[in-house]
């Protein structure tokens, strides 16, 4: 085994057995310091106190919380807030940062101003204290009584932002659901034919199913839930908190920046030569945009791209500054009233490790199967 | 052969090529630069035109229809120092002082250089501790409970950078070792600790290891929220120093063997050099990110400026001029960080002038 030809000589043997011996004591050290601090304060170990119920209540959440809830529950609800938000702001950012990109790159002079401001201005800014700002915003705006509405659907007051948000049952989601799963089998079965039918297939199997969905409805119950006052609050639509807003406002215009750089990047990183070469072959600019351009700046970007989403993830723990309970404010929370310190900041740590590796691992599969393959 | 220059455009040319050159060009600059104008007006009309620059208190500004800079006078003493004992508040800005001019003379290229850079280092930031900590030459003691605002700010990114660039020198050599054991352990610190968030390794820092470290090794809350952040800084800049190291040619290390240099001289004397120059521009880049995020520390519960501005809002009746405190604070972020991303566009400039030759 070459690998561990240095195993052979004598001081790279005594050198890594040592290393190995120094890790293993200072590791003991802390674990044994630890459970004689935690012996001697009186707190239990153990994982038992996860099927405990907390007796704190989480302000913001995507599935049913109450005080009662358990230690358990109310971690995975903390781990679907960060997971919530991360992936909006994502998908937010990135399509604002295309703009942003594509702006910069455009040639035209005032497009070009407009994005080097905004990324200079919104990068060299921490995100914690645009994160601070967006929350103060949406605490200073006026109460319902006197909320912004926007074309009488969206409602904007200092309890949030409030969407219509359409009113499906169980059974009209199964419907949804179905129908797109057989569209999305129509379209791959079409291609496997050499069909180009396929996409007309698929969306022939969602109007299918709205037109079920319309016609199946009881009458005099609406398709959305609009928001409108009542009294001193604001009934129906989905209602975003304050601190989910501006979290996913701070975050979305913060990785926009960002994202707007690496797009700028790979639209540059493009030979010219290739582009002539297109326009030579007789396609039109669009065509050249299209079939020559953005493929090949997305595979330049997605390397970086994967880092500023990763980044995205992790910045999300900058909720706890607002009140938004993410996953790291709900175990420091749980910290402070159970005291399981160690058990807390292990699944502290595994559960960021899952998603980070998780999400690395799902955008290098990505980016091998559309790296182009050979040389390049 | 020579080849003629294309003949230089004229300033006209140049405008309406960038311009108005094709008709959704004509479009796009009219619309968006009426937008921009209407932008520059209001932001124009709101921070200079309209701005109360002066007022006992907050009252006054509720009439106005620009921004209530009084705020600024009234509580600027707070964000920038924050606890820090009034009647010392010239100790902490001379100290801030002291370590900006050593930060800035670092960045001139005079003094690099490994013995010029360590004096200057230890003279700036001894002068800042003896500044901030007080207890000689007259100075009376201020704990680090006390300190708060700009230089604690300050104090903790300077302390990032200079305990975590050893660190991340250490780590890139244990990843690049020819032993198996300590390649592995190196790359396994480096990739955990680069998934966590930095804000989880502050908060175990500040209130877990208290619970694992006997009492004689735990130390200061900020010094070990200072090492924590230093080691997170290590784990990324060891990664940047890695791939410098890698694209050192292998000939150079050759070379330093054939001139008989023993190891350690080949990599500090050669190859180490070589890959900091080469990965200047990442870390500065790396350095920008670290000072951006030391306002995470305001989390845990330390008093720098992110922190002190937020209480400055929180104090009496100055709530409502939240856009003016948090756009100074965002100008004060913005000095710090334009100015080095700055300076690494020129020292990028300034290199690939160098390959050139």
């Amino acid at each position: 085994m070459p690998r561990f030809a240095s195993f052979r000589t004598r001081a790279g043997f005594t050198i890594q057995v040592g290393l190995l011996l120094v890790i293993a004591l200072v590791l003991a050290g802390l674990v044994l310091t630890a459970r004689e601090n935690i012996l001697g304060q009186g707190m239990a170990t153990g994982f038992g106190f996860l099927d405990r119920s907390t007796g704190w209540p989480v302000n913001v959440s995507v599935i049913e919380l109450s005080a009662r809830s358990s230690y358990a529950r109310v971690l995975l609800a903390g781990l679907l807030n960060t997971l919530v938000v991360g992936a909006l702001a994502l998908v937010l950012a990135t399509l604002l940062g295309t703009v942003l990109g594509l702006m910069r790159v455009s040639g035209n002079l005032i497009l070009e101003i407009i994005g080097t401001t905004y990324v200079e201005i919104f990068r060299n800014v921490p995100m914690i204290l645009q994160a601070f700002f967006w929350y103060a915003v949406f605490t200073h705006l006026p109460s319902p009584r006197q909320a912004i509405t926007f074309a009488d659907a969206v409602v904007l007051s200092n309890r949030g932002l409030v969407l219509p948000a359409p009113e499906f049952s169980a059974t009209d989601l199964g419907v949804l659901a179905l129908a797109a799963l057989a569209g999305v089998a129509a379209r791959v079965l079409a291609a496997r034919r050499g069909l180009r039918a396929g996409r007309w297939l698929a969306l022939g199997w969602l109007v299918l199913a709205a037109v079920l969905l319309w016609a199946g409805r009881a009458p005099g119950v609406p398709m959305l839930s609009v928001p409108e006052l009542q009294g001193l609050r604001i009934a129906g639509g989905l209602t975003l908190k304050p601190e989910f807003s501006a979290l996913l406002v701070g975050l979305s215009l913060f990785g926009a920046a960002y994202i707007g750089e690496i797009v700028r990047g790979g639209l540059l990183s493009v030979e010219p030569g290739k582009l002539e070469a297109g326009r030579a072959l007789g396609l039109t600019p669009g065509q050249v945009n299209r079939f020559i351009r953005l493929p090949l700046a997305l595979r330049a970007m997605l390397p970086a791209l994967s880092n500023q989403y990763i980044w995205l993830m992790k910045a999300t723990t900058v909720g706890i500054a607002i009140g938004y309970p993410d996953f790291f404010a709900v175990v420091s929370t749980a910290i402070n009233q159970s005291g399981q310190t160690l058990e807390l900041l292990a699944i502290l740590m595994l559960g960021f490790l899952a998603v980070n590796y998780t999400l690395g691992f799902a955008l290098n599969r990505l980016n091998e199967r559309l790296k182009l393959k050979g040389r390049s | 052969m020579d080849i003629a220059a294309p003949p230089k455009e004229s300033l006209a040319a140049w405008a309406h090529r960038r311009l108005f050159s094709t008709w959704f060009d004509r479009i796009v600059t009219l619309v968006f630069g009426a937008g921009v104008a209407w932008v520059l007006w209001q932001v124009l009309g709101w921070a200079f035109l309209g701005a109360v620059w002066s007022a006992p208190n907050s009252d006054a500004c509720a009439g106005a229809s620009g921004a209530c800079w009084a705020v600024i006078e009234a509580r600027g003493r707070l964000i920038l120092f924050g606890l820090y004992p009034a009647e010392e508040h010239w100790r902490s800005a001379l100290a801030c002082l002291a370590v900006m001019l050593t930060m800035g003379l670092s960045c001139w290229p005079l003094f690099w250089h490994v013995k010029r850079l360590a004096a200057l280092w230890v003279a700036g930031f001894g002068l800042f501790l003896v500044l901030m900590r007080g207890g000689v030459a007259g100075l009376a003691p201020v704990t680090a409970e006390q300190w708060g605002g700009l230089s604690l700010t300050l104090f903790i990114f300077c302390g990032v950078v200079v305990a975590g660039m050893p660190m991340a020198v250490g780590l890139a050599l244990a990843r690049r070792s020819k032993l198996p054991v300590v390649r592995g352990c190196a790359g396994g610190l480096i990739d955990v600790v680069r998934s966590l968030p930095l804000l989880t390794l502050l908060f175990t820092a500040a209130v877990v290891v208290p619970l694992m470290v006997p009492g004689w090794l735990q130390g200061d809350k900020l010094v070990r929220v200072v090492l924590a952040y230093a080691l997170f800084f290590a784990c990324y800049q060891a990664e940047i120093l890695r791939a410098g190291l890698q694209s050192v040619h292998d000939g150079q290390g050759e070379a330093a063997a054939a001139l008989g240099l023993s190891p350690a001289q080949r990599v500090f004397l050669i190859e180490l050099p070589q890959a900091f120059r080469n990965t200047l521009p990442s870390t500065i880049n790396q350095v920008v990110i670290t000072f951006k995020e030391t306002s995470i520390v305001t989390i845990i519960g330390f008093f720098e400026v992110m922190a002190s501005g937020n209480a400055a809002l929180g104090s009496g009746d100055w709530g409502r001029a939240f856009i003016e405190v948090y756009v100074f604070l965002g100008l004060v972020y913005f000095v710090f960080v334009f100015g080095l991303s700055r300076y690494g566009a020129w020292l990028e400039a300034r290199m690939r002038r160098g390959q050139r030759h």
